[in-house]
């Protein structure tokens, strides 16, 4: 007998005692759950966003859509980056401004070359804003999660209001299991040293937030 | 690595070393403290926590009662998207897949994300013996694997060392396993997780394969999830080619929406925040293959059983199975905060530990069959946990199997547990006692003995009663037991006072 | 209404001045209660120890004892948790081991029917000012089963607040177990007495001269480690308290 067999045999004998259950998933499972804490606007879920991102230590920016190139450039200045990785299909005018060279990542280049680059610039599939959460899934504008996670400086776009979402279960309506899937809230954190918690381990160590909205 | 639970003593004893130690309890205290009121905070955030414990329960709940069909199910979601599912009846199986696995890639290390259930198997000693070294990434599983230690607690396995000791360990042993600490190195956790992260990145640039555990695994799309804070994970999932994921057949959930439940329970259980750093989740190779070359190109996942039908054959203990590892039952209670995580004698310390562990093991060690009896039945831990385990319930039923034997399941079969040894004086009182209070003019007889020779007991004991009288002393016996005034009075109505 | 007092056979054979108080106070109240005398023991000790078995004939007899009353009233949170949370749960075993629904009929009766004395005071009674008096600095220990089996929630503390002459006094992680735990104070004694230790330093910081808590089980503990750290304070059950009046102040 395979272990399959033994083990699928082996739940079935353990559970000999319980009542026919044939009620379906739907009547079982009760969500009497809320599926987002509160009612706000648009322009409050941003901001509720902006102060969750910052009370996990991301650093939050605002601006407008002609704006953005040149923030990116000032950020990246100011982070002294002297590289810059670039997923495929990031919008080309969004680095329009940087004057670091620019990384294309390729299916080809190694770990170890991405760990030479300093910074990362992305967008982003949704954010959730009780949260402070980010999520990555992998789109051309995000790139490869690798991308993401060797430079220690990590610069996301979200384009607010219409990436941004209540909670973690509007979140994940809008989420396609099949791609791979990265939840990002702050920097890269331990609460291994005494349970309390400190930034700055394997991930990114300073992470940068761009709420890119309105004209 | 030497730490092992091989011949551990049982629980009171082991506790007892624990409770003298100083630098432990204080380690522990500060702890513990910490978390509970940082849990409580965050817990408090969502006036919808009752509801969201209640659906995780239910959820896990008809997982466990359907599990043989959202195996299955998980097994084909898997397989389409491109992974091989591997099932494993015990911990020698898991540990001979994975060996295999990992020398079929040529590769003699692997990097490995924290997991309870590689810890269970003992994967790293069983890799070690084939030749094959585990790095161990998280970052308090390093400072148990450096300091050859035990690990203490399910989400900070490290927690019973401080940062004083968490430096020394880093000086001393770091050298042998590849970059060594800075010379100057000092305590604050900021420049200790700042050397972890440099004496690991060398290790994950090179690893070939990946090991992990997994969060949860979603049966109808295939996903695994992993829940982290540090970004090893991350790494570990997606830099090697190779990614063998050993995850126990309960933590299965059948839906992608059934995550919307545990994404916001589990973080703010675990490490009281409104959500952990970091979350991957991943379906087969998807990514990996379709020449976007993000993540690994082959994936395992490996299903472990080991003892876990045995649990769910059990009609009051396989509510231990909801379980999702989070901690929260160990950083409330009043005795894993004294006796400290090593005493528990298993992976899995604390009061989860202590239901857990005499299920998948077994109560026929000395270990196992004290650990039933860790606990006061405060109910804190059923109070805190996020799944609604009624651990009181489940110690007190496993106490009974320890005491009265009966009918269980040991590796698939029905036996029949004897009773165990040590427990005959206890088990001639309590019938002693049942048949005094079945008989209440026994019962006041020996009442009015007390009570008339009250002058002479002592407020200590010698022998046995020192368990009391060690810390304690004796209650003074009353001149009279009250229903002696009640009947000489009828409750004072009579005057009499 | 018919009213017992179910004392508790550690109450009856220990601190009977418990009982004596539960009954004045009752009394008080205008509430004419009963001891019925075949009354002994509910069998928790049995069941938390894993004798289910044993702690069965127990049960029927509390059951059969208690029959025929509108209300009983226990002075223990945890001999009231073991009624009315667990002789359903026996009731249940019983019957999934194919014995039948005979226990569970049998203890169901009683379930509803009782009550912890703080309980019966302010839910069945509704009051909270029984005209105590009690010129002490107080704190207070929520005892386990109280707290979580039984849901006792503020009870005791309003009932202290309206005592005269009271100083209600907060107790540093009141809610933390005290470490008596029936015989797990045996069984486990050093993380006991542990855990009994720090609650008495807890107690002690408060600048209390009394330790007040609803179940004599855990002040036996509380006591008994004060005592040998020769504290100074004392522990009293909170029956003999609300029982204090200014004519006889009995605790």
């Amino acid at each position: 007998m395979s272990s399959r067999e033994r083990i699928l045999g082996r739940v079935r004998r353990a559970l000999a005692d319980v009542p026919d259950d044939a009620r379906p998933y739907e009547e079982t499972i009760v969500r009497g759950y809320l599926r987002e804490h509160g009612q706000r606007s648009a322009a409050r879920t941003v901001d509720l966003l902006a102060e969750n991102l910052a009370d996990y230590r991301a650093i939050v920016h605002r601006c407008a859509d002609g704006q953005l190139p040149e923030l990116l450039a000032r950020l990246l200045t100011a982070h002294g980056s002297r590289s810059v990785v670039v997923p495929p299909g990031l919008p080309s005018r969004w680095l329009g401004a940087v004057d670091a060279p620019l990384v294309q990542d390729l299916a080809a280049s190694t770990a170890a070359e991405l760990d030479e680059v300093d910074s990362v610039v992305t967008g982003c599939a949704v954010a959730v804003a009780e949260t402070g959460t980010i999520v990555l899934d992998g789109s051309p504008d995000q790139g490869r999660r690798r991308i993401t996670l060797v430079p220690d400086h990590h610069v996301c776009v979200v384009r607010v209001p219409d990436q941004v979402v209540s909670s973690v279960p509007r979140a994940l309506e809008r989420l396609d299991p099949k791609r791979p899937l990265t939840w990002i809230s702050g920097p890269s954190a331990t609460s291994d040293i005494e349970l309390d918690r400190v930034e700055g381990v394997h991930g990114p160590r300073t992470l940068e937030v761009v709420l890119l909205g309105g004209s | 690595m030497s730490g092992t639970f091989v011949g551990m003593p049982a629980f009171p004893e082991a506790a007892r070393e624990a409770v003298g130690d100083e630098t432990l309890r204080g380690n522990l205290r500060h702890a513990t403290h910490t978390i509970r009121d940082k849990r409580a905070r965050a817990v408090a955030e969502l006036d919808d926590w009752a509801a969201l414990r209640e659906a995780g329960k239910r959820i896990k709940d008809h997982t466990l009662r359907h599990l043989d069909r959202y195996l299955v199910q998980v097994e084909e979601a898997v397989t389409a998207a491109g992974g091989t599912v591997h099932w494993a009846a015990d911990a020698d199986e898991a540990n001979e897949i994975v060996a295999r696995l990992v020398k079929e890639t040529g590769e003699s290390e692997v990097v490995k994300v924290k997991s309870m259930a590689t810890q269970e198997i003992a994967l790293n000693e069983a890799l070690q013996a084939q030749g094959i070294r585990a790095y161990e990434t998280d970052l308090a599983e390093l400072i148990v694997q450096l300091g050859k230690d035990r690990p203490s607690h399910i989400l900070v396995p490290a927690i019973h060392r401080n940062r004083g000791e968490i430096r020394d360990i880093f000086r001393s042993e770091m050298s042998e396993w590849g970059r060594p600490a800075p010379e100057d190195l000092t305590d604050t956790p900021a420049e200790l997780a700042e050397a972890a992260r440099l004496h690991l990145r060398e290790k994950f640039l090179r690893a070939k394969v990946g090991i992990s555990g997994a969060n949860f695994v979603v049966a109808e799309t295939g996903t695994l999830v992993v829940v982290e804070s540090e970004g090893n994970g991350r790494m570990c999932l997606t830099l090697p080619e190779t990614l063998i994921s050993v995850v126990g057949i309960e933590k299965i959930v059948p839906r992608w929406q059934d995550l919307e439940v545990f994404l916001q329970t589990l973080p703010r259980s675990s490490t009281a925040e409104r959500m952990n750093p970091y979350t991957s989740m991943w379906t087969g190779t998807g990514g990996g293959r379709n020449g976007e070359g993000d993540g690994p190109r082959t994936f395992h996942l490996v299903l472990l059983d080991n003892g876990r039908t045995d649990t769910l054959a059990d009609e009051v203990g396989r509510q231990a199975l909801r379980c999702i590892r989070c901690s929260a039952c160990l950083n409330v209670c009043p005795v894993y905060e004294r006796a400290g995580g090593h005493a528990y004698g298993s992976v899995y310390p604390g009061p989860i530990g202590a239901i857990l562990s005499p299920q998948l093991r077994g109560t026929e060690s000395e270990i196992d069959a004290s650990l039933p009896y860790a606990s006061s039945l405060c109910g804190a831990c059923y109070e805190v946990c996020p799944v609604a385990i009624d651990i009181p319930e489940v110690l007190v039923h496993l106490r009974e199997r320890v005491v009265q034997g009966g009918p269980a399941v040991r590796n698939g079969n029905r036996v029949v547990l004897k009773p165990a040894g040590g427990h005959a004086a206890e088990r001639a009182a309590m019938r002693a006692a049942q048949w005094a209070f079945t008989h209440p003019g026994a019962l006041r007889t020996g009442q009015r003995l007390a009570s008339r020779t009250r002058r002479l007991h002592p407020r200590t004991l010698p022998g046995p009663g020192r368990a009391w009288s060690g810390s304690r002393d004796l209650p003074a016996v009353p001149a009279e037991p009250f229903r002696d005034w009640w009947q000489r009075t009828r409750g004072g109505r009579d005057g009499a006072k | 209404m018919r009213v017992a007092l179910f004392l508790t056979c550690v109450n009856d054979t220990l601190y009977p001045d418990t009982g004596r108080a539960v009954v004045k106070l009752l009394t008080r109240l205008g509430v004419d209660v009963d001891f019925p005398m075949a009354q002994t023991c509910c069998g928790q000790a049995h069941y938390n120890t894993g004798y289910r078995h044993e702690a069965e004939p127990l049960a029927r007899r509390f059951a059969d004892v208690f029959a025929g009353y509108d209300a009983i009233v226990t002075p223990s949170g945890s001999c009231g948790a073991m009624v009315r949370e667990l002789y359903p749960r026996m009731g249940e075993r019983a019957r999934a081991e194919g014995r039948g629904d005979g226990l569970a009929a049998t203890l169901a009766p009683v379930v509803p029917k009782t009550y912890e004395l703080t309980e019966f005071l302010v839910d069945v009674l509704g009051v909270t000012d029984v005209g105590a008096y009690y010129p002490h600095t107080v704190t207070y220990h929520p005892t386990c089963h109280g707290l979580r089996s039984l849901g006792l929630g503020d009870r005791p503390r309003r009932l202290l607040e309206a005592v005269k002459g009271l100083e209600l006094v907060e107790l540093p992680g009141a809610e933390e177990c005290c470490g008596f735990g029936g015989t797990f104070a045996v069984k486990n004694s050093d993380v006991s007495a542990a855990m009994g230790a720090d609650k008495v330093r807890n107690a002690q910081s408060t600048g209390a001269e009394v330790l007040c808590a609803a179940d004599n089980s855990c002040l036996m503990h509380i006591g008994g480690t004060m005592a040998r750290l020769r504290t100074g304070m004392r522990p009293v059950h909170i029956a003999e308290i609300l029982a204090s009046t200014q004519e006889a102040v009995t605790a």
